[in-house]
């Protein structure tokens, strides 16, 4: 009787281990580009300058201050000096000025906070960077969009192509691929900056948006690895201490 | 000890009963010697639950339960979050280890959950203490879900919307049950206040207060181990069970090896990757919680995933009631269930060194399916994905109500008289 009963639980076992087959077959695809994030205080200034002149009129960032930008190597006075034009204070939130409802208005939606950004637009297709370096560099023409622009990354985006001048402007040849939709990019008209140094651009900005999520993050690994080799030494001697209490134990 | 420090305790102990709570607890609580690596998520439980304690009453001091929206249009809750994590020293260490200990609280337990699974920790005379753990249990699933509606992003508000509107499909009581829970007609502020309130209140008393009693029961009876025989059966003349050694020092010391190297992953996780791939925190948790936008996907944090899977399994309506009734039901019994064990299981022996292999190919099958609904927790579903965690929902609780029969059937081999140890 007990060998027919493992036999079931075999072919039971065998069903379950083949079952997650069945059931992950694939969804949707987005296809994003992998962000060449940078740590580097000159790309992360370079960042910061590209956010403040294109971003921060219509996006805020209102949980960071600005003196937190001492933080990618700027002091004080070049802060004051390069990145403020409104009055603020050092130590104010990078806020901005114009009114939620305007924004809704104008755009069909309130342009959202950017702290955050690129940690709420990770999913399973790649980290939020990814997302913004695709995003950005993925704006083409489009006359049936009240803005002109379209983005393939987020299709009927509110947003017009800000950076257009420096990228300059791109048209898509939409077909019908494998997966749905497919989108090739051409550029129509050049931008001030040659295709590579807009998406080394870009990809400044989207450093600094990685920063800008989480200002912490460096620090916080720095901290870490002196944390865990002190627990790794701690180990060694709880475990000699351990060792030592239980000799008399047979 | 000197003759005045010895004088202190004399006063103390006669108005007080220190020492003789010292002794029965630690020095003189005799443990099987041969507890094994299952046997440290118990002390590491207890570590958590500080951990998140007294996080927490530092995350207090600066948190706001508060849904209004500031100048910049955030909700002060979500921006409150933000600025523990960036204004407040040393707030983004607290706030993640509060994050990850929640998710580290749930790894241990589940631990310590199957440790009582493997060995028959359940079995007679221990009863009480796995009833006052399943409760532990329920009530932790309680903590951290008011817990995390508090960061009120999109995952807390639309995660708490998903799973109050649940308890409206209970007929007649259901819908007026549910704006109790809320306070309102949809989350709201009411909400986030109450379930603030408790969060770091009335669940924590609870929790600690069944903390207690499941250690006191635990004390009472003596631990169970690896080879699930009673030492308290062979005792010396002095009667000390023969295998037995103090907790302290003995378990105290190995305790803290035990701590010392949990320690050093919990802070791999902290320090490195506090977001746990997305699920310690949800990617969308970072957008503040807007109650007019859906997410296309709502999924609830990991370590209720299997049982949110039993849940969505069934869609049948009997009885005239909804699906989504007996979902709830099916889910509320997942975890009740587990109470029930030390009845359900009429094997001859406690632990899996000596039950045969019925009882050990139904607890591989229980397992493989615990992470598969899992697993499919956390994704939409699909008519192949609903059909899976439909089968496994039928194992899940075919591994407890048919246990009374093939707990009996299995062929076991005999129990030693002693532990083995070494």
């Amino acid at each position: 009787m007990n060998s027919r009963v493992i036999k079931l639980i075999k072919r039971a076992a065998a069903v379950l281990l083949l079952a997650p087959a069945l059931a992950f077959a694939a969804g949707a695809e987005l296809h994003l580009d992998k962000a060449p994030v940078s740590k580097d205080p000159a790309a992360l200034q370079h960042g910061a300058k590209l956010f403040v002149n294109y971003c921060l009129n219509c996006h805020g960032a209102s949980y960071v201050r600005y003196n937190r930008l001492q933080d990618i190597g700027l002091s004080e006075q070049m802060i004051r000096d390069n990145l403020m034009f409104t009055g603020d204070k050092v130590g104010d939130l990078m806020k901005i000025s114009m009114h939620r409802e305007d924004g809704k208005a104008w755009f069909g939606a309130a342009p959202p906070d950017l702290s955050l950004i690129a940690r709420s637009r990770a999913s399973e297709f790649g980290s939020g960077a990814d997302w913004l370096y695709t995003y950005l560099r993925q704006f083409y023409r489009d006359p049936a969009r009240p803005t002109g622009w379209n983005n393939v990354v987020f299709e009927n985006v509110g947003m017009p192509h800000v950076l257009w001048e420096l990228q300059g402007e791109q048209v898509a040849k939409i077909s019908d691929g494998e997966h749905g939709k497919k989108v090739e990019l051409s550029l129509a008209k050049p931008g001030k900056l040659s295709p590579e140094e807009f998406d080394k651009s870009v990809a400044d900005l989207v450093s600094f948006l990685v920063w800008m999520g989480e200002p912490v993050a460096e620090k916080r690994k720095a901290i870490g690895g002196v944390v865990l080799i002190f627990l790794a030494g701690l180990f060694v001697l709880s475990y000699a201490l351990k060792k030592n209490y239980w000799k008399d134990v047979h | 000890m000197t003759t005045k420090s010895q004088a202190l305790l004399n006063w103390i102990d006669e108005r007080f009963p220190l020492t003789s709570n010292w002794k029965a607890h630690l020095s003189e609580y005799y443990a099987p010697k041969n507890f094994n690596f299952w046997y440290f998520f118990g002390s590491l439980a207890l570590l958590v639950l500080v951990i998140q304690i007294v996080t927490g009453i530092f995350l207090v001091m600066h948190y706001k339960p508060d849904a209004s929206l500031n100048a910049a249009g955030v909700p002060v809750a979500f921006a409150s979050v933000e600025y523990i994590m960036r204004d407040v020293p040393g707030g983004w260490l607290i706030r993640y280890m509060h994050s990850t200990g929640a998710s580290a609280f749930f790894i241990v337990v589940y631990l310590h959950m199957f440790r009582g699974l493997l060995y028959g920790s359940y079995r007679k005379p221990r009863e009480l203490i796995w009833i006052f753990g399943t409760l532990i249990f329920l009530v932790l699933m309680a903590e951290a879900f008011m817990g995390y509606l508090l960061p009120w992003g999109q995952m807390s508000f639309w995660g708490a919307q998903v799973i109050v509107n649940l308890f409206s499909a209970i007929p007649l009581v259901g819908p007026d049950l549910s704006l109790v829970i809320r306070g309102d007609y949809v989350v709201s502020d009411a909400t986030l206040n109450r379930f603030f309130s408790f969060h770091v209140i009335a669940v924590p008393l609870v929790l600690i207060g069944l903390v207690v009693a499941h250690i006191l029961a635990l004390h009472e009876v003596g631990s169970n181990n690896p080879d699930g025989v009673e030492i308290k059966k062979k005792k010396d003349e002095n009667g000390i069970p023969l295998d037995g050694i103090p907790f302290h020092p003995y378990y105290s010391v190995k305790d803290i090896v035990g701590v010392v190297g949990f320690l050093f992953f919990f802070s791999a996780v902290v320090f490195f990757a506090p977001e746990g791939g997305g699920y310690f925190l949800e990617f969308n948790n970072f957008i503040p919680a807007d109650p007019l936008k859906t997410p296309p996907h709502i999924a609830p944090v990991w370590y209720f995933t299997p049982f949110y899977s039993i849940l969505r399994a069934v869609t049948y309506p009997l009885f005239g009631l909804d699906a989504k009734f007996w979902g709830v039901v099916a889910m509320g019994a997942s975890v009740v269930i587990i109470a029930f064990l030390p009845w359900l299981d009429r094997s001859p022996v406690k632990s899996i060194r000596y039950k045969g292999p019925v009882f050990k190919g139904a607890i591989a099958i229980f397992l493989v399916c615990f992470f598969i609904l899992g697993y499919l927790g956390v994704l939409p579903p699909t008519a192949g994905r609903t059909l899976v965690s439909q089968i496994c929902s039928v194992l899940y609780f075919a591994f407890f109500l048919l246990m009374p029969w093939y707990s009996k059937l299995d062929k076991c081999k005999p129990e030693p008289e002693r532990v083995t140890f070494k």
